[in-house]
Order: structure tokens, then C-alpha cells, then sequence
């Protein structure tokens, strides 16, 4: 009997039977820099949740490396703590009692070999008594400045190294560099330990269901479609604006700024997504190809200083509370050049999008957090109304709600009602996610940890990706390096003066998110 | 909530719009019509479940409560729109005399425009769902075998009635137990040589387990008898050993394979509104129910519980 070959293919597992969901095969996660923010705010409580739904498989386990001196059991107290405060679905003991055997803590710092030896014997140990079969995923929530030494004692340490049928994938967090080159030496650095296939960069903006539902409204629809093209838009914008400073991230986001930190990565993969061509299929690699395409065929406009502007956020009132500017954040320099404010133009070179400019702002203390997607139409070729008819209509807009209530909104004009007089003016038809899937939506990390689990890409973006992106933003960022300090512009409006210019120089203006 | 008496149809349609319009809302975020069909005992239970389960897809629901006797015909409605219990429509519906007999014409002005239909029975149901009047508006009908008296019985009836769209929560009921299972062999695993289900007696879901079994691994699976509560326990043999599920408490499971080390799973029953959001997540056929029903063994089978060694394949 030992010779009989083993059952590869799951013959419990039908397409027709969609009630089964894909469950993680046995695993570990081992979390480096356990006690940041984002250790504790998103991937504990998405784990805890992905097991209270029944997604993570029995004998699950959680590995926290940090340089601290813990038992397993307070690493328990830190994890049971963030998931209490954090966690989206309801606390049950048996879930978590699940889950806590398979809790384990190894004191360390980044840099000390012997440290990754423990590690070993701890991964080795879960594979034994909980039977995670050599699977295991290393998420590094760690500044990237670290990434090389812990990738050197990974792979020194032999943890890097997959047995035949087992897996060993690492997770890394944006920033992916903060220029082409550094990205590229990031990109060398990790692809030397982990095949590129084992390597999965968390935007968790890409985890989002209603980025994702980009795509399906664009090619699972017939009426959109037709219009997604230069004969019909006049102009994208892609806006993320939040409402908050830069908050306790001062060391990290001094020198790097909102170009860096947003557009690099959640507005050109927004971009990406909005104006890439149908893929074969949705297969990753296929989405990859297309995403890949169209990034390439950006451009930027030849007079850099006219068509971006970098601003920074001076003193001032948000919602009626005074705020401070970003000079006197603690932790700024007060004669920090790094911009709080980026606003882009770009153009896709290819016969879908000719002439069509996109326009990508981002923002911190703006008028409101938001991030959308407006495909903004032109206006009708011929009006047959009187000219005050149609003074209140302006041009036909789609919008891609991305967060807070995500959701659709398609914009056009619509008859007043009145008896005498013709008049035409904008009306919004809505569609909220909220309304119609309530609940259901996972959050983004809930969803971008399980397809790590799984092994499953499409949403993470690849290194050619990021090198793309980066090279798009590479000279404006080398323009900006020696203009000297941005343009200071009040907290709790839309940004500095010179957005306005910018965009009015097109003959155009910014939508109100 | 507004209370109608003696109404009708039409009248709750515009009531339930007015108070749509008077909160400032619009209903085109509904993704579906929910009719429940109950008696008194089972309206209350049900309606409520509907409503928790709106959160996730919000829904007109209408609690259709037919009350048969010799009687004047008469309608009487309770509406509540949004607030609080979530963003759907509730609409408890009344139904005396000989108007009992004919829901099917007050419910047609109350169906949600081009939206989908489902019809569910928490208590008995008709013979066959999917010729019931009611049933008929719907693309998706849910029975619960396990609330009728002989819940063998029931199942083959349900069996002998079946129409594509038809499901049963004694199949949603063991979805933990499938994804549990079908994770464990996501695994390499020696060929099955057999299995054995262990229920309660009267569990409705015990034949559809067994019969599912069956039909994806083609090996013989038994059903034993066991004390319960529901199925405690399913063990599929092979020549390196058993992988095996057994819940002997209702709630923690253990999860048993060869040349690994035991693990625990939650695996708790789930309360009614768990299953219909599962159930309302899909409302095209339900193809693997399908085929579970159909070879599924109503027989009660006999007290002496077989011997998981008996088949000799």
C-alpha cells in the first residue's frame, strides 16, 4: 500500500459547487516588526478574521519576530489586544482559541544571525506539531532600509529555501524604493533570495473591492465600453485626498513626500487599471501584460513646471478645528521641501486615449478623504436647447468612488421639471456598494493575505511594474529636486493655487470630489 | 411601522413607496425579492433572520402569513422601511378567509421591478416548489426539511418534486462540514477505499452528506446512527489511515489525518440568518445540490447501526 501514488487533485472540489470556498493549505505567516501600527491595525485582525470565516486552515500558525523580550504568550496578549480593538468580524472565544495555539514569538533583532536560527527551530517546530507542511510566508512590515539583511539571513539561514511541494513566499509593503534605481536594487535584492513568483508587494489600495470592480464594470458591461476612448472623454481625473497630516509617519515622510507615497504606486496602478486595453483573460499574468502596456505608453507633457505642481500644507482650519502646517509637525525639519501636495498631468500615448490628458492629485489635509476615479465626457457636439437651457449642464461624468462610500456615480443632464421653460441641468444617478453588498466585502488586507496564502497574484503588482511606474515619475521628481520649498497652501481646502492654474491652462477644471 | 387593515395589494405597494419617499431614499440598491411563506409559529423566527441577513443583501421581504378558515376574505400589513434593522423592506402580510388560497395575486404588485425573486418556506412547504404559485415567481426556492415532522419524509418529497433553483438548508447546514473536509484533501492523500457519516437520527442532512460523498469520491459511504446533536462525525479510510472530522459537542470539531497532528476547527452550528445569507449569495441553481438530492437515501435507516467494516469493496 505505500506504493500506491498519493490523491493529488481534490476530487471534493467541483466548479458547479460554489459554496466551498478556497481554504489556505496548512501554513505559517511569521510577521517581522510586529509591534508597528500596521502589524497591529490591519494583518492581526485581518488574520484573526480570515480564520473566524473560516478561510485559514486548522492548524494555522502566526510567527512574531521583533527585538523584544517576549514569551509566546505575551506576543498572544499583543495579538488578542489588536484583535479586540481591530478585528471586523465578532469576537468568539473558539475562534480564537483556534488560533492562539498556533501563536509563537522568537526575540530577535533584525540583524542578528543567531536570532534567525531560532526562527528556524520555532518554523521547524510549527511544521511538526501543527503540521504547516514547510509552508510559510515571511511579511516583512519593516522599514525597507532593513529588507537586505533580513533577506541575507533568510537565505543564509536555509528559512528561504523551499522543500519539493512546499512553499516559501515573502510580503513586502510599499514603498517599493523611492526612485527607479533604488527599485530596482530592491527588486535585485529580493529576487536573489525569493523567485519572482514568491514575491508579493502589498497595495492594499489593489485589494479594494471596488477597485477590482473597475475592470468588471469596464469589460463585463456592453455600455461602457464604447464610450472609453478619446471620441467620447475629454479627461480623466484620479484623485486621493485625505483630510489628516502626516500624523505620527514624520520620519517617514520627510524626503519622501506625496508624489512618492501616492502616486508611485495607488494612482499610476489606478491609471493603470482605468485605461488599460481588455485582457486575454483574468488570469494575472494576462492583467499583468495589459497594466504593463499601458504604463509603458505614458508620457509626460514636455514642460514639466507647467503641467505638475507640489504644494504643502500650511496652518489653518479643517472642518472648524485649528490644525498645525507641516513645518511645525514634530519630527519636520521647518525648512523641509518634501510636498504634501502633488498634482500630475499625463497622457497615454496610444490611439485609445490620444489627446485625452490624465490628471492624477493627491493630498494630505484637503477638504475631505476621498479617492475616486472621474472619466470626465465631452460635451455634446450640438445642443438643440437655447444657450440658458443648458447654462447649468456641465460635461457627463462617470465616477469610480473608491473609498468612503464606494460606489458608482454616473453624472448627465436631466430636464427640470416646469411647465414653461426648457432647462436642462446635471442630476446624479448612484450606485453605493454599500446599498447593494452590504457586509460581505472583505477588507482589502483580509483578501490580499488569504491570496498570499494561496499563492495567488493577480493583485500584486510585479517588479516591471513598479520600475514602470517609477520611471513615469523619475523626472518630475528630479525637476522638483532643486525648485526649492513648494507652494503652501491652507488646510481643509482643494490644494494650492498653482492645481488650478494647472488645470485651467487645459481649459479645464479640477471636479469637486 | 404602519399598520394596514383590511387592504390590499396595491395599497401596501404605495404605502411601502410613500415611506420610501418620506425617509429620502430610493429602492434601486434592492438587489431582491424575498417571499417567506409561513405560519404563525414560524413568521416571527423567520422574518427576523430575513431581515439580519438584508444587511448583506438588501431586500424587500414579504412575510406572506396565510390564515385559512371560514371567514371573510381580508388583507392586513405591517411595513417597516430602513431604520435601524437595516436597509431593507419588511412587509408581514396577513392573508384570511379564501384569500389564503390566493397570495400569488397580492404578491404580484409588490414584486421588486427586474430583480430577482426568492421564495422561501421556514416551515412546511408544497409538494413540489417549484409549480407552487408562489413558487413559480421564484428562480430560487428554499425548503428546510429538518422543520417538518418526518424529515426523511420530507426529503423525499422534495426529492421526487425537485425543479432546478430548488435548495434546502439541511445542504446549507453542512457547508462547514464540506469546506472543512474538501480543505483536508486539498492535501496529498492515499485513495479512498470507503467512508461513514455519523448523524442523528432524522438528520436530513445526513443522507445529502452521504450521498455527496458518494458521488464525488465513487467509493461506498454508510450512514450510522449517532447521538447527535445533527452529524458528529465523517471518516473517509484509506490504507495509510482515516481522515476524519468528528464533532461530538455540536460546536469545536477535531480534524484527524495520517501522519499529521491532530488539529481543532470551530465548526458551531449557525443560526438561520447565517444560512440564508449563504443561501442568498447565489441564485442561479444549485447544480451540487442537485446531484446530492437526487441520490440521496430517504430511508430511515435501522436503529442497529451498521459497521463502518461492512462494505466489502
Amino acid at each position: 500500500m505505500a506504493d500506491t501514488p498519493l490523491v493529488t487533485t481534490n476530487p471534493l472540489r467541483a466548479d458547479d459547487d460554489r459554496r466551498i470556498p478556497r481554504v489556505a493549505g496548512p501554513c505559517s505567516l511569521v510577521l517581522f516588526g510586529v509591534t508597528g501600527d500596521l502589524s497591529r491595525k490591519k494583518v492581526m485582525p485581518a488574520i484573526y478574521d480570515l480564520a473566524n470565516r473560516g478561510y485559514l486552515p486548522p492548524g494555522f500558525a502566526l510567527v512574531g519576530f521583533a527585538r523584544r523580550d517576549w514569551e509566546d504568550q505575551d506576543f498572544a496578549q499583543v495579538v488578542h489586544d489588536a484583535v479586540r480593538e481591530y478585528a471586523r468580524t465578532p469576537f468568539r472565544e473558539d475562534v480564537w482559541q483556534q488560533l492562539a495555539k498556533g501563536l509563537r514569538f522568537v526575540a530577535g533583532d533584525l540583524a542578528n544571525e543567531n536570532a534567525y536560527l531560532d526562527l528556524k527551530r520555532v518554523v521547524d517546530e510549527l511544521d511538526a506539531s501543527r503540521g504547516t507542511g514547510g509552508n510559510h510566508a515571511f511579511y516583512l512590515s519593516i522599514p525597507p532600509g532593513f529588507f537586505p539583511v533580513v533577506l541575507q539571513h533568510l537565505h543564509t539561514s536555509g528559512l528561504a529555501t523551499s522543500a519539493p511541494g512546499a512553499w516559501k513566499r515573502v510580503v513586502i509593503e510599499k514603498p517599493f524604493g523611492h526612485d527607479l534605481k533604488s527599485a530596482e536594487e530592491l527588486n535585485h535584492i529580493v529576487e536573489e533570495v525569493f523567485p519572482p513568483s514568491s514575491v508579493f508587494r502589498i497595495d492594499h489600495y489593489l485589494g479594494k473591492e471596488t477597485v477590482q470592480n473597475i475592470l468588471a464594470v469596464r469589460f463585463a458591461n456592453t455600455m461602457f465600453e464604447p464610450l472609453w476612448n478619446s471620441n467620447y472623454v475629454d479627461n480623466v481625473q484620479i484623485t486621493q485626498a485625505e483630510d489628516i497630516g502626516i500624523g505620527g509617519r514624520a520620519s517617514y515622510y520627510d524626503g519622501i513626500g506625496a508624489a512618492r507615497d501616492v502616486i508611485q504606486n495607488h494612482l499610476l496602478q489606478l491609471l493603470a487599471l482605468t485605461a488599460m486595453e481588455e485582457p486575454l483573460s483574468f488570469e494575472s499574468s494576462a492583467i499583468r501584460q495589459e497594466k504593463e502596456k499601458v504604463l509603458s505608453a505614458v508620457q509626460l507633457p514636455r514642460e514639466l513646471d507647467l503641467h505638475t505642481v507640489r504644494g504643502q500644507y500650511g496652518p489653518g482650519l479643517q472642518g472648524g478645528v485649528p490644525v498645525k502646517g507641516f513645518l511645525e509637525e514634530t519630527g519636520i525639519s521647518p525648512k523641509s521641501t518634501t510636498e504634501t501636495y502633488a498634482a500630475i498631468r499625463v497622457n497615454v500615448d496610444n490611439r485609445r486615449w490620444a489627446s485625452v490628458p490624465f490628471y492624477l492629485r493627491t493630498g494630505k489635509r484637503l477638504g475631505r478623504r476621498v479617492t475616486e476615479v472621474a472619466i470626465v465626457f465631452k460635451r455634446a457636439p450640438h445642443l438643440p436647447f437655447a444657450q440658458s437651457s443648458v447654462q447649468e449642464l456641465s460635461n457627463n461624468a462617470l465616477v469610480f468612488r473608491i473609498q468612503p462610500d464606494e460606489g458608482i456615480t454616473l453624472r448627465f443632464g436631466s430636464k427640470v421639471p416646469s411647465t414653461s421653460l426648457v432647462e436642462v441641468r446635471d442630476v446624479n444617478m448612484d450606485f453605493q456598494y454599500g446599498d447593494t453588498f452590504v457586509d460581505t466585502s472583505p477588507e482589502a488586507y483580509e483578501r490580499l493575505i488569504l491570496d498570499v496564502l494561496l499563492g495567488d497574484p493577480p493583485l500584486f503588482p510585479r517588479s516591471r511594474e513598479v520600475e514602470l511606474s517609477w520611471k513615469i515619475l523619475d523626472p518630475i521628481l528630479t525637476r522638483w529636486a532643486d525648485q526649492g520649498a513648494p507652494e503652501s497652501y491652507v488646510s481643509g481646502g482643494w490644494g494650492p493655487h498653482s492645481a488650478y492654474t494647472m488645470i485651467a491652462r487645459d481649459g479645464r477644471t479640477w471636479r469637486r470630489p | 411601522m404602519i399598520h394596514l387593515e383590511d387592504t390590499n395589494g396595491g395599497a401596501v405597494a404605495s404605502a411601502i413607496a410613500s415611506e420610501r419617499h418620506r425617509m429620502g431614499s430610493t429602492t434601486t440598491g434592492m438587489v431582491m425579492t424575498l417571499l417567506i411563506v409561513a405560519d404563525e409559529e414560524h413568521q416571527a423566527d423567520a422574518t427576523a433572520a430575513a431581515v439580519a441577513s438584508a444587511r448583506q443583501h438588501p431586500m424587500r421581504i414579504l412575510t406572506l402569513v396565510p390564515r385559512p378558515g371560514k371567514g371573510p376574505s381580508r388583507l392586513d400589513a405591517d411595513i417597516a422601511v430602513g431604520g435601524d434593522d437595516g436597509p431593507g423592506e419588511v412587509a408581514v402580510i396577513r392573508l384570511r378567509g379564501l384569500l389564503s388560497e390566493h397570495a400569488n395575486s397580492v404578491v404580484i404588485p409588490l414584486l421588486l421591478s427586474d430583480t430577482p425573486v426568492v421564495a422561501w418556506w421556514p416551515g412546511a412547504a408544497p409538494p413540489i416548489p417549484g409549480e407552487d404559485p408562489l413558487g413559480r415567481h421564484a428562480q430560487r426556492r428554499i425548503t428546510d426539511a429538518g422543520s417538518a415532522k418526518e424529515p426523511l419524509h420530507e426529503l423525499a418529497v422534495l426529492q421526487a418534486g425537485y425543479c432546478p433553483g430548488d435548495t434546502d438548508l439541511s445542504w446549507t447546514r453542512l457547508t462547514p462540514w464540506r469546506t472543512a473536509l474538501a480543505a483536508a484533501l486539498d492535501q496529498p492523500f492515499a485513495p479512498i477505499q470507503s467512508g461513514c457519516v455519523t448523524a442523528e437520527r432524522n438528520n436530513p442532512s445526513g443522507p445529502l452528506f452521504v450521498s455527496w460523498l458518494a458521488e464525488r469520491l465513487g467509493v461506498p459511504i454508510t450512514l450510522k446512527l449517532g447521538k447527535g446533536p445533527d452529524i458528529t462525525d465523517v471518516r473517509l479510510t484509506s490504507a495509510a489511515g482515516d481522515i476524519a472530522i468528528s464533532r461530538p459537542d455540536g460546536s469545536t470539531a477535531t480534524l484527524q489525518r495520517p501522519q499529521a497532528p491532530d488539529s481543532t476547527i470551530a465548526l458551531p452550528d449557525r443560526e438561520l440568518k447565517d444560512l440564508m445569507s449563504e443561501e442568498l449569495r447565489r441564485l442561479d441553481p444549485d447544480e451540487a445540490y442537485a446531484r446530492a438530492l437526487a441520490g440521496a437515501s430517504c430511508e430511515v435507516p435501522a436503529p442497529s447501526s451498521p459497521s463502518k467494516k461492512a462494505p466489502a469493496s
